[in-house]
């Protein structure tokens, strides 16, 4: 075991004993294999740095470290996009630690060595983010090396494991060469991901976001502060932007165009499929402090007077959201809204039992241009989950789902 | 008689005039708002900044030297702006705080050794804080055994539960007592045309024939040098520089935005540096002309505010003074602990809970109950603990200004948005005149040791 506090400053001998110079930097190829220390940045004065390839190093112990090829096969060393500076691009430096679901910053790096036939290579095993790293970043060089060692056996230990950190780099050419892809991200909740993406800085967020899928970064978008939404999103490929706006619910995605300059939101709708677009479009009309401004036009809805055991069945064949599914609209001959149903009353139901009996009293509607608080109050007094939307000839046009109204309340 | 239809159809022609007025207001609204979001940092960290120290730096300054100290305002105000100008400008354009980027692009050790010196002048700020609350509590007849532990325990529980931005709130409307000392000073009617006169360098007027007999030139020696530390040390102190720029960071302040921003950082700047004008003209024309020359109690401190407020002036020097001390004593040692946390890798804010975040609470509770408890026992000394809290501002300052150029100036971090060249010659100007200023300050302060020593 071995820190890359420790390797930095080793001293390099060829094979024949001649003295090479310092490491002063080393490097790992994501591209060849994703933990190996690849190449090392040797130094002399001032002399041109050379570079030694992980087969050309025959052995490594502390402060030292000795080559099995003479110094004449070592090349210049030449700035490289696909490698991983360890001490510029890591130490110091933000990462995200996908098993934590946080963004901690590196203190230092542990490596293994390995013996492959004749020669030794080093691995990254993991990270240091805790007090032993920092006490041997404050006191390497200064104080003895047991010293360090004791004081840091005696510190709780903090690390994570390389598989699990994930590399923040906003530019997207360079994290192609790095190999960094979001993967792991995309396992995380919205919500968690939405948290680790507040914390980063304005570049490194838009490099996430824009590497995400689009069904991963519609989600988080929804959870992350309006403000930054719109900062994020102004900033992205236009249809980039539109794809990831077609995944949000047509009422999110009508609140972040709002909050757009009006060209820029134009674009985006023009971007976005015909009928998406319309949806989103009818919905920027109303005025958000109103129902028609929180309402979704996504909802579910069958005829009043079919059966239980149909509607069930119709329901599996649609793709619809389980999770957010918890009231059925109902609609009359006339296509008029004729009441709602909790999914928890179709459960229960007999087979044949007809909707319009299982429907919630009483019954509840606004229209879309009753004011906000109205809605709130109907939310409170009912105990709503849902309330429909309605226009002036009683058809359904949306409905307002009680997050809605917890996110409009927490603004 | 009115037809229905015609009713429709004036209720409709109404609709659409609302609604015609509220598209035409909609952006409008928009706009307030987005300033309002981005303004505040700017003109918080600049009124924070006339705290106990500040007021008793000013207080002393004015007494001592009367209009003399005058001229480095100007200069001073400019130093201010252009300073925390650049961290604002590196907050929105890189959207990290500034300790982030000395870790980042200095490494663990260099940010240690800052931080460590952050963290000792800032428990020096935290003791002349608490230094002001002593002295207040003093003026209403409390004893200090009383009054510093209630405030340190007041502003730990207020901070840890949470209501620290309503408090803030209400500490930015009592800064209104500022204006006291503006009101006091033109009740005391000084001369004003002499006092405006010596916004110029006076060593340069006293050249001027006509203007010279008015000219008070003060004699450049090691007090007017500590005096005139301490006045920059308060005025530009290096926990701004980390405030400003993690309050736009916080804030979100996107590069579009940024101009607002910039504005709210002159704003503040300049109206900081109005106070602190008025402050040194009425000590001046109060204490100064009365040969009242060192400020060493709240009861003297007040005496400025006579002309004003008569007998009531030590009771309206004792509230302004407290809320001060109050309002900079619950943003230091939280900024504080924030930024030395966030630059050494520790989880930090007031939304982790205490087990997640143990060395953030640690260092915050440190600061405060340290603070407090070295201002009982130095109790005796708590002039020289205000006036060397500023000096040792002044002391980092360079240092923090330093690490702010090279980090402005960087290519890789800032674009285009590096510092134009005059900013730079006016920015490193500066910087080298605080190092002289506090090499001076150093050198006589240990010559004074020794010739105490020898006594």
């Amino acid at each position: 075991m071995m820190t890359a506090t420790e390797l930095m400053g080793a001293k390099a001998y060829d094979a024949q004993g001649h003295y090479v110079g310092k490491v002063r930097e080393f490097f790992v190829e994501p591209a060849e294999q994703p933990n190996r220390v690849a190449h090392f940045l040797l130094a002399r004065g001032s002399f041109q740095p050379l570079v030694a390839r992980h087969d050309q190093v025959a052995a490594i112990e502390t402060g030292k470290i000795e080559l099995n090829v003479p110094e004449r096969a070592l090349h210049a060393y030449e700035p490289n996009e696909g490698w991983l500076a360890v001490t510029k691009d890591l130490l110091d430096q933000q990462i995200i630690d996908t098993s934590g679901r946080k963004v901690v910053r590196v203190n230092d790096v542990d490596l293994t060595e390995q013996r492959t036939n004749g020669n030794v290579e080093l691995r990254i095993a993991q990270v240091d983010v805790g007090l032993p790293g920092a006490v041997r970043r404050l006191l390497q060089g200064v104080a003895p090396q047991g010293m360090i060692r004791g004081l840091q056996n005696r510190l709780p230990a903090k690390t994570i494991r390389w598989e699990f950190v994930n590399l923040v780099e906003p530019d997207p050419l360079r994290r192609l060469k790095l190999r960094i892809t979001h993967e792991k991200l995309e396992d995380l909740h919205p919500a968690d991901l939405a948290d680790i993406v507040e914390e980063l800085s304005p570049a490194e967020r838009q490099g996430i976001i824009a590497s995400l899928d689009e069904e991963t970064a519609a989600a988080v978008l929804a959870e992350l502060d309006a403000r930054l939404t719109t900062q994020i999103v102004e900033k992205l490929d236009p249809e980039k932007a539109a794809d990831i706006l077609e995944e949000m619910a047509p009422d999110a995605a009508a609140d972040l165009l709002a909050d757009l300059p009006k060209e820029t939101s134009d674009e985006l709708l023009e971007e976005m499929p015909g009928q998406e677009a319309e949806e989103v479009r009818e919905l920027l009309e109303w005025d958000p402090a109103t129902a028609g401004g929180m309402m979704n036009t996504d909802f579910v809805f069958v005829g009043d007077k079919s059966a239980r055991d149909e509607v069930l069945e119709w329901m599996k064949e649609q793709d619809l959201n389980l999770d957010q599914l918890d009231t059925i609209v109902l609609l009359d001959g006339s296509a008029q809204f004729s009441g709602t149903v909790p999914v928890a009353r179709l459960l229960l139901a007999v087979a044949d039992q007809q909707l319009s009996e299982l429907k919630m009293e009483p019954l509840l509607s606004v229209q879309p241009d009753a004011d906000e608080k109205d809605v709130f109050e109907l939310f409170d007094k009912y105990n709503l989950r849902m309330l429909t939307v309605v226009d002036e000839d009683g058809r359904p046009l949306g409905v307002i789902t009680v997050d809605d109204v917890v996110s409009k309340l927490l603004k | 008689m009115w037809s229905r239809e015609s009713l429709e159809a004036m209720g409709e022609r109404w609709t659409e005039r609302v609604q015609k007025v509220r598209d035409a207001i909609r952006p409008f609204r928009r706009r307030i708002m987005l300033f309002l979001a981005v303004v505040g940092p700017g003109l918080i960290v600049s009124n924070v900044d006339n705290d106990a120290g500040g007021i008793y730096t000013y207080a002393q300054s004015g007494a001592k030297y009367g209009n003399a100290v005058l001229w480095s305002l100007i200069p001073m105000t400019i130093a201010l702006y252009v300073s925390l100008e650049m961290c604002a400008r590196m907050g929105a354009f890189t959207g990290k705080g500034l300790s982030d980027l000395v870790r980042e692009e200095f490494g663990f050790r260099v940010t240690f050794f800052l931080m460590a010196a952050v963290l000792t002048v800032n428990l020096g700020n935290v003791m002349a804080e608490f230094t002001g609350v002593f002295w207040a509590s003093e003026a209403l007849g409390v004893s200090r055994y009383i009054s510093v532990p209630i405030a340190a325990i007041v502003v730990w529980v207020l901070v840890v539960q949470g209501t620290a931005k309503v408090v803030e709130r209400i500490f930015l409307a009592i800064c209104v007592v500022y204006f006291a000392y503006v009101i006091s000073a033109f009740l005391a009617k000084p001369e004003w045309l002499i006092a405006l006169l010596h916004l110029l360098p006076p060593q340069l007027m006293r050249y001027v024939p006509t203007i010279k007999p008015y000219v008070d030139v003060p004699k450049f020696d090691a007090s007017y040098a500590v005096i005139l530390a301490g006045l920059v040390g308060t005025t530009i102190a290096p926990w701004q520089h980390f405030f400003l720029q993690a309050a736009v960071v916080e804030k979100r302040v996107s590069p579009r935005q940024y101009g607002a921003t910039r504005n709210d950082v002159l704003v503040g700047s300049i109206s900081c540096m109005v106070i602190v004008f008025f402050i040194i003209v009425c000590t001046a024309s109060t204490l100064h002309v009365q040969g009242i020359l060192d400020v060493d109690n709240a009861g003297t401190a007040a005496i400025a505010l006579k002309p004003l407020a008569g007998k009531w002036a030590s009771l309206l020097f004792a509230i302004g003074l407290l809320n001060a001390s109050l309002f900079a004593a619950s943003i230091l040692p939280l900024s504080t602990s924030y930024v030395v946390c966030e630059a050494l890798g520790f989880e930090s804010g007031i939304d982790r809970k205490f087990g997640e975040a143990k060395i953030f609470y640690a260092l915050y509770t440190a600061l405060i109950f340290i603070g407090a408890f070295l201002v009982l026992v130095l109790g005796k000394f708590a002039n020289t603990i205000l006036l060397w809290s500023q000096v040792l501002n002044g002391f980092l300052l360079p240092a923090v200004l330093i690490f702010v150029l090279i980090l402005v100036n960087r290519k890789d971090l800032m674009g285009d948005q590096v510092n134009p060249r005059g900013f730079n010659w006016v920015a490193w100007i500066s910087t080298i005149a605080m190092i002289l200023l506090t090499l001076v300050v150093a050198y006589t302060s240990i010559h004074d040791l020794f010739a105490h020593a020898s006594n």
